[in-house]
């Protein structure tokens, strides 16, 4: 069990990490959401010792990270998997590992199976990986001491779909055996493939929280036509409210019947119509991006 | 979904032993190919060192004395670069994410690494010893003459102590700079352009030549290489030792500990 209470990290007057609470249970895969530069890795080092925090606390199972003795055999880290020697063998950096723990050689073969990390593979260099491999490399090397806790951050970047659907296994079997999981994403779909629990983070505070099926039930319908305006026109008139949801479409609070209805009533031919499920969870998430969005796009030709 | 049995810590569990981690930083040094040469590079320098004195040498200036002053120069480069990448690579490959969390205690992880380095150092120091004997025995041989045995136990001794106090400086500068090149940089200009500042300012300044002993790690350490120190002389290492190793590296190990591995 993961339990982060009141956690605030400040760089100069910068506050990366705001106020964040939240508590990671057995059993469960906990999903750890948002943006670029939310505060996910920070919080994610602070809980392992690596970066002090500014006030607040994060302790496993009750303990502080440096007061867990060999903590490699009682939890797994993988903070980033690109960050290696690139002058060593993918399995020279497992033997370290289980060195340092004192595990038989064997753990290491194992592990390189469980990952399907071929034995030649194994004998690269890792400046000769892939993105992917340097991943599964990662999580062979968390899983290595055995732990029943594990942290990763991002450990689905780089991966392929068959990779992401392999983790996504990997992770279910883990949390079903009792373990407890925290992994980062910015992708909301892989958090959704994978996750159980969500907590979504951005500009360093919790926005959100909540099992997958709470976040992702949001009342309401999903609607979309070939002329949005002519839809809005249509829905405003039926005194419906809606808002702009998606690509081009709209969400309101009101069911699919009703919606069809007044759509039907103004001669709005649709294109689609649905329960608006995990559309809040979307939205909340775009507009999370949208905030901190680096570049704005401007549509070409615009301003000429 | 069922509430699964909550997840204990086991406090109990004996921590990662001293003498598993030296091992564990000893193969680090050995397990790259850079780092393999870089080892290599001991007998390498210590060999090429060898045959240039039996080449250049006068047969009749032959001794032991000469083969362990040519091959200390390239040691004192060679020892302290080990020494600063055993340090800085945690940082500068990043492979201190992964160190520093399965050894969360830094202060262990910065031990074993200066002990490590000092038994690279020894090991190494005693490779070139060997060397440099065999290339005594060769070389008077080649030249037609008697192998002259000039240098003492002691002075021998002394002469790795300078090694590893030079070694020990590196460490120094790789825990303060935390940057391979800055490290490597660092070293190149504490032992060759601070002592010709010092030594211009002796040479232009009475007061300061008479304090440069006392504060010039590099002059003060010079007795060791021949002779070995008088009394005096020990005491100027300690002085200077002070200044150059103990408070630098006393700061770069709080700093190690306080500071955010990312
Ligand atoms: N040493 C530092 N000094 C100043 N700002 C920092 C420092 N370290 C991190 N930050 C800032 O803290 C914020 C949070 O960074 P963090 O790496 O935790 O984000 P993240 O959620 O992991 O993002 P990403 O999805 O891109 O990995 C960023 O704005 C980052 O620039
Ligand atoms: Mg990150």
């Amino acid at each position: 069990m993961i339990t982060v209470d009141r956690l605030t990290k400040t760089y100069g007057g910068y506050r990366a990490v705001d106020d964040v609470s939240f508590e990671c249970r057995p059993g469960a895969v906990t999903g750890f959401l948002g943006p670029n530069g939310a505060g996910k890795s920070t919080t994610m080092r602070i809980i392992a010792g690596l970066t002090p925090a500014t006030s607040g606390s994060a302790l496993v199972s009750g303990v502080n990270y440096p007061d867990i003795p060999n903590p490699g055999t009682q939890i797994g880290v993988l903070l980033d998997a690109s960050a290696q020697h690139a002058g060593r063998t993918g399995r020279e950096i497992l033997a370290l590992s289980a060195l340092t723990m004192g595990l038989p050689m064997s753990r290491v073969d194992e592990m390189l199976q469980l990952v399907s990390l071929t034995p030649s593979e194994s004998k690269r260099r890792v400046k000769n990986y892939s993105l992917g491999m340097r991943q599964r490399l990662g999580i062979a090397n968390a899983l290595l001491g055995d732990p029943k806790i594990l942290i990763l951050d991002e450990p689905a970047n780089g991966l392929d779909p068959a990779g992401i659907h392999w983790m996504r296994g990997l992770l279910r079997e883990y949390a079903n055996r009792g373990g407890t999981v925290l992994l980062s994403s910015h992708l909301l779909h892989e958090i959704e493939v994978i996750a159980d629990e969500i907590i979504v983070i951005g500009n360093g505070k919790i926005v959100a929280e909540g099992t997958k099926a709470e976040l992702l039930q949001t009342a309401g319908t999903f609607v979309k036509a070939g002329d949005p305006s002519a839809l809005a026109n249509a829905l405003t008139s039926a005194g419906l409210t809606s808002a702009p949801s998606g690509d081009g479409g709209l969400r309101t609070e009101a069911d699919p019947a009703t919606v069809g209805k007044a759509a039907a009533a103004a001669g709005v031919a649709l294109v689609e119509l649905r329960p608006a499920e995990g559309a809040g969870l979307e939205e909340m998430f775009l507009q999370l991006t949208a905030e901190t969005q680096r570049e704005t796009i401007t549509p070409e030709g615009a301003g000429a | 979904m069922s509430t699964a049995a909550p997840i204990t810590i086991d406090t109990a569990r004996p921590g990662v032993p001293l003498g598993r981690l030296i091992k564990v930083e000893l193969r680090k040094m050995f397990n790259t190919r850079s780092g393999f040469w870089l080892m290599l590079s001991i007998a390498i320098v210590a060999a090429i060192a060898t045959v240039a004195i039996i080449i250049f040498a006068d047969g009749d200036d032959l001794s032991f004395g000469l083969f362990a002053q040519g091959i200390g120069i390239p040691m004192a480069i060679v020892l302290p670069v080990i020494a600063i990448l055993s340090v800085t690579s945690e940082w500068s490959q990043r492979t201190g994410l992964i160190t520093f969390t399965l050894v969360p205690h830094r202060g262990s992880i910065i031990a074993a690494k200066a002990i490590a380095a000092i038994i690279v150092g020894i090991a190494g120091m005693l490779i070139a010893y060997a060397i440099g004997a065999l290339g005594n025995i060769g070389g008077s041989a080649i030249a037609g003459v008697d192998p002259v045995w000039d240098t003492s136990l002691v002075n021998l001794v002394t002469i790795i102590l300078a090694n590893v106090l030079g070694l020990l400086i590196g460490f120094t500068l790789g825990v303060l700079i935390r940057n391979s090149a800055g490290a490597i940089v660092g070293y190149f200009v504490y032992s060759f352009v601070i002592p010709s500042i010092l030594g211009f300012l002796a040479f232009s300044q009475d007061w300061f030549e008479k304090l440069q002993p006392w504060i010039d790690f590099n002059d003060a350490t010079l007795p060791l290489f021949d002779g070995g120190p008088s009394g005096e002389e020990w005491a100027q290492i300690g002085t200077s030792g002070l200044i150059w190793l103990v408070i630098p590296m006393t700061f770069g190990i709080w700093a190690v500990l306080k500071s955010e591995v990312k």
